[in-house]
């Protein structure tokens, strides 16, 4: 026995090796994918070594940061005051059209709520600096100088300011690990901007990225944008992905396609990510005072331009011009305010205007105002107004109307009398002073009225 | 034969200071993971991987270069998101592999060394898609001419490191 395993030995020491780990192997694959599926074992076996790696990647990276920042931050100030005030105007600029763009958020966001959509907000986020990678393409991963102590969790989504990174993955105290969106095994809900077509965002082979399974549609085409759709629960809805690169057809899955994608964010260079820590169903404060703010401005920027406006517009007074060319004026001689000219008297009595008539409870039954002739009402003969009532009317500002043919119909009444146009004039008053009658509650008309 | 370790020197038992073996995988495992930050064209390389295969064809000890083999592939495993155990397996059977040749060849001729290394680049991915994909049941290619290049590039850069390390020998 002793002379097979001294024989052997170097046989049986790599069999013992190698079956162990597969033991291992085969029980972490088991095990279902998600947060927290690695055995303490594995976790602290990962621990030890990001401990031992990535703490002089973290040196060399903020030896790097340090030394950059003392050349921006000191010596290349060239130009810095130019480029300050130009970057004010550009904040100014943008608030202004921020204005007019959360007039229509808040105009999604009610309409979303009605529908009782639920929109995520990005409320807080932890700038991270990128310290590592794992080193191999099988395993799309990048390690941040922020883990835990600084509040990070697993399956907090990463992202830049062009579009989203990935999510975190695993969390030690001073470091997280950060699975791209390019990893074969990341997912993420994403639709088209302009199909709304929906589809599942997944990495390929040599970190390429591709929509898969998705309904051919010969709307979709290529530079289209993607974005996140909120369907993966990590990812808040909106955020850029990338823009359709092209259509490949599904070999596995036919008919559908696949839309093969190039991301928003530089993959292969980033440096700096946004950890998104806090997200909720509303705007935050701060965001909802950004936008106070930009509308207040696009309020006085609005009005500063209507006072430019009108400076630069014709007027009847010219302040630059010699002082007999203006009016000196505005009223007459007799200190009257000069109106402008009454408007022609209708040709054909206007029975529309309020008080053109009377009120139907003042009317009287098979009355008429002006007399039938073959059938029908001859208008010819109805009252007009008369010219003095005409030019009272003008003096007074108010548009000339077509009295109703009162004093015609009581002509032709012989039943009309001074106490009855007495009690006409009373109820003329009381419809004055009386609110406005809806169709609704309209007393219903009279017979031998039109 | 040419390849055979015929003469005296190279069947010398051949060593290094501690700080060599302990050094070298480390700063290998920590460039393989930063350098791809500066040239994303670098995870082309394993560098864990031509350590191994150094250590392995020079000490000529299978025992130490499985063991060896195992525990710098379980580190590259850990940088990872997947299950430990991948690199693990593959660059144990690498380490045992090279150290057994190692007794018999003549390793230390650039001929061999760049048909070992070749080889072996090759043989380990084989054994990482062969776990990858149909142990793990992950998606992951195999294209021979990416294979191919990619060991021609690891064979390459195997020859300047090994001789490198070559310099910090420790002769008895």
């Amino acid at each position: 026995m002793d002379s097979f395993v001294s024989r052997y030995k170097n046989a049986l020491v790599l069999i013992l090796v190698l079956v162990a780990q597969l033991l291992a192997l085969a029980i972490q694959a088991k095990r279902p994918a998600g947060p927290g599926s690695d055995q303490p074992t594995v976790s602290l076996l990962r621990y030890a070594v990001v401990a031992v790696v990535t703490p002089p990647e973290r040196l060399i990276v903020g030896t790097g940061l340090w030394a950059r920042s003392l050349w921006t931050g000191y010596i290349d100030l060239i130009h810095v005051r130019k480029q300050n005030a130009a970057l004010r105007q550009q904040i100014l600029r943008l608030r202004i059209e921020q204005a007019g763009l959360a007039q229509d958020a808040a105009q999604g966001q009610r309409l979303e709520h009605l529908l009782d959509f639920k929109q995520h907000y990005i409320y807080k986020t932890l700038p991270a600096q990128i310290i590592g990678t794992s080193g191999t393409d099988q395993s799309r991963v990048l390690y941040i100088d922020q883990g835990s102590h600084d509040g990070l969790k697993q399956d907090m989504p990463v992202i830049t300011a062009d579009g989203i990174v990935g999510k975190i993955k695993d969390v030690f105290p001073h470091t997280s690990q950060v699975l791209l969106i390019t990893d074969p095994t990341s997912g993420v809900g994403v639709v088209l901007q302009t199909t709304r077509t929906r589809g599942i965002l997944k990495g390929r082979a040599y970190g390429q990225l591709q929509v898969v399974d998705v309904s051919p549609d010969s709307r979709i085409k290529p530079g289209e944008t993607i974005l996140t759709s909120g369907g993966d629960q990590i990812f808040p809805r909106g955020l850029p992905v990338g823009t359709v690169e092209r259509i490949v057809p599904d070999p596995q899955h036919d008919p559908l396609v696949d839309i093969l994608v190039h991301p928003a964010a530089h993959l292969a260079a980033l440096e700096e990510v946004l950890v998104v820590t806090n997200v909720g169903n509303s705007q935050s404060p701060q965001e909802a005072k950004d936008i106070a703010e930009s509308e207040a401005e696009s309020v006085a920027a609005q009005k500063r331009a209507s006072d430019i406006l009108s400076e630069r517009l014709p007027s009847r007074y010219d302040p630059n011009a010699p002082a007999d060319t203006n009016p000196q004026t505005t009223t007459d001689a007799n200190g009257n305010p000069i109106r402008p000219p009454a408007p022609p008297a209708p040709v054909h009595p206007d029975q529309f205007s309020p008080d053109a008539e009377p009120a139907a409870a003042d009317m009287t039954p098979g009355h008429r105002w002006a007399p039938v002739k073959g059938g029908a009402e001859d208008t010819s003969k109805a009252s007009q107004p008369t010219a003095a009532q005409q030019t009272s009317a003008a003096n007074a500002g108010t548009t000339v109307t077509a009295q109703p043919q009162q004093p015609a119909a009581a002509a032709s009444n012989p039943q009309t009398s001074a106490p009855q146009a007495q009690k006409q004039a009373a109820a003329k008053q009381r419809r004055k002073a009386a609110p406005a009658i809806t169709p609704k509650n309209a007393p219903a008309p009279q017979g031998g009225l039109r | 034969m040419a390849l055979m370790a015929s003469t005296r020197r190279e069947a010398d038992a051949q060593s290094f200071p501690f700080w060599v073996y302990l050094l070298a995988p480390l700063l290998a495992l920590g460039l393989q993971s930063f350098a791809p930050l500066l040239f994303p064209r670098f995870s082309v390389l394993d560098l864990p991987l031509l350590i191994v295969i150094y250590f392995a064809s020079t000490l000529r000890t299978p025992i130490t270069a499985t063991i060896g083999g195992a525990f710098i592939g379980l580190a590259q495993d850990a940088l990872t998101h997947q299950p430990l155990g991948v690199f693990g397996i593959a660059k144990a059977f690498i380490g045992y592999v090279a150290a057994s040749l190692g007794v018999r060849i003549d390793t230390e001729s650039p001929l061999t060394r760049s048909i070992l290394i070749f080889l072996f680049v090759l043989l380990n991915d084989a054994i990482d898609w062969v776990l990858v994909r149909h142990m793990l049941n992950q998606p992951m290619p195999w294209a021979w001419l990416h294979e191919l290049v990619r060991a021609a590039v690891n064979t390459f850069i195997a020859l300047i490191l090994f001789g490198l390390l070559d310099r910090l020998k420790r002769r008895e």
